[in-house]
């Protein structure tokens, strides 16, 4: 492995500062920030099984399981049926994040404020709308909603509208590194100067349609005994990832704009890296994962001892799991930073969870303690001499770092540090 | 089918569906204008319409049809 040099970064001086201002939740640990961080501190593992699962011939049933939220009497129809299930997740997760911000819509007609979220799929909606054509022979008959659910675009087209947003309106689609590369792309906007407030996130629908090709390739865990002990990253027993989803949501904003604003400022976006392994579509990489990491604590002038907290990409598959080994080892080995694995409670968020991990990791910061990376019972010859930590840790943390990685190589890292008031 | 349970029928999806008030439901109330029913949820009246009353109609033949009565005579006219 032939990773960077890590140097400070000398423009950092030069550059608008962009901090986050509100961020919201809804996930398999919870539907709103105190639900998720009392699971996260409690080690509460999310996961389950799909008898729908079962019935359509997956290898596995398991997954997160993610309540749908009513939406009757908080949006008018038109928005309802334009939503798909991921879209649902993610206008939950945008109200509850722009409530904390202390945005309003009478703030977001007036002013331009942006969104690039992550999503990498809306399955589901695809093949229902097929579906019933397949049935109907008529393609009016898939309703004026469809179109609006099937696109890869569907969450960022319906917040957009929903929230009457004006400025960049994007949707980010990496993979697993997608609502990680949503954040990233966020922040560079904003330092560029481009936009002054931007919506970033990820979303990730759970149905069984959107799950069955990765269940295909036998990528899952099958340990259906105990489904909560199924998921376990870094673990010598592992033997797959647990799928999962909802959205997560923060809102980046200049620094200065967000004081003039009185904004609460809950943490600062230091450092983006990413890269690309340009090799297989499914492996990972220890090298790749190593650029994206040295480039976001380049970016965010840090040095490895400056981190206090990684927040792992980890799934709990046999490979992803032993490669970001490797490169946290090389990274991070001699200095024994604590390192968990939010995925071990909360399954793999997929397209979602470079947009969740963040929220995860911000609550850790706000409250002072590190969430286990549960069912890390024995090491294996990669995670041997990584600090893992199996337990809720307490912990002040300054600054952490993110990962996520994500199928044809790509990857995520994100650097954040704690606002001190 | 009498035309009062087409009426029936159509108001209920309007006020259930596209959430119109029922107050608003009168035969002159212009379609576009008064109950602001747009060119997308044409395509889901045609979806309530071949469910409940078995005839297909296109949104395009709607062009003449602007007023709820003429609505209700549509309907009535196709199932005749």
């Amino acid at each position: 492995m032939n990773a960077h040099a890590v140097s400070p970064n000398v423009e950092l001086q030069n550059m608008r500062r962009v901090v986050i201002t509100g961020m919201g939740i809804w996930s398999c640990l919870g539907k709103n920030l105190e639900e998720v961080r009392q699971s996260l501190y409690d080690g509460k593992s999310g996961i389950g099984i799909d008898p729908e699962r079962i019935a359509y011939g997956y290898r596995s049933p398991l997954t997160g399981i993610v309540e749908r939220p009513a939406l009757k009497g908080l949006l008018d129809r038109r928005a309802r049926i334009c939503l798909a299930e991921e879209g649902e997740y993610a206008y939950m997760a945008t109200a509850e994040a722009l409530r904390n911000a202390g945005i309003d819509l009478d703030y977001l007609e007036q002013n331009e404020v942006g969104v690039l979220y992550g999503n990498d799929s809306s399955a589901k909606s695809v093949i229902e709308a097929h579906m019933h054509t397949l049935e109907t022979k008529d393609t009016t008959l898939q309703g004026s909603g469809a179109i609006f659910q099937s696109m890869n675009s569907t969450v960022t087209m319906n917040l957009s509208t929903i929230f009457k947003l004006k400025g960049i309106n994007m949707t980010i689609s990496a993979a697993c590194a997608s609502g990680s590369h949503a954040i990233g792309l966020g922040l560079m906007f904003i330092r560029q100067g481009l936009q002054d407030m931007v919506i970033c996130g990820g979303a990730q629908e759970v149905n069984y349609l959107s799950m069955s090709s990765f269940d295909a390739i036998s990528a899952f865990s099958t340990r259906v005994d105990d489904p909560t002990k199924a998921s376990r990253p870094f673990d010598r027993d592992r033997d797959g990832l647990v799928p999962s989803g909802g959205a997560a949501t923060v809102i980046l904003e200049e620094y200065e704009h967000a004081v003039k604003r009185g904004a609460p400022i809950i943490a600062e976006v230091i450092g983006y890296g990413f890269s690309s392994n340009g090799a297989n579509i499914s492996q990972p990489s220890d090298l790749g994962s190593c650029i994206a990491m040295e480039r976001a604590m380049k970016d965010a002038g840090v040095q490895p001892t400056d981190i206090d907290y990684i927040n792992a990409h980890a799934t709990s598959t046999l490979q992803g799991d032993a490669f970001e080994a490797d490169a946290l080892n090389h990274l991070f080995g001699e200095l024994k930073t604590p390192i968990s694995s939010t995925k071990s409670m909360t399954g793999h968020e997929c397209w979602m969870a470079g947009g969740s991990e963040i929220v995860y990791s911000n609550l850790m910061m706000l409250n002072d303690f590190i969430a286990p990376n549960i069912n890390f019972e024995n090491p294996d010859e990669h995670s041997q001499n990584l600090n893992i930590v199996p337990k809720t840790m307490t912990k002040t943390i300054k600054t952490y770092l993110s990962n996520s990685f994500g199928f044809g190589g790509t990857n995520s890292a994100l650097v954040i540090r704690k606002m001190e008031n | 089918m009498e035309r009062t349970e087409i009426i029936k029928i159509v108001n209920d999806f309007l006020i259930e569906e596209l959430e119109i008030d029922a107050d608003k439901l009168k035969d002159d109330a212009l379609l576009k204008e008064d109950l602001k029913i747009d060119s997308l949820d044409f395509v889901d009246i045609a979806v309530i319409v071949e469910k409940h009353f078995k005839i297909k109609i296109k949104p395009e033949d709607m062009k003449g049809v602007k007023t709820l009565a003429q609505f209700y005579d549509y309907v009535e006219n196709k199932m005749a």
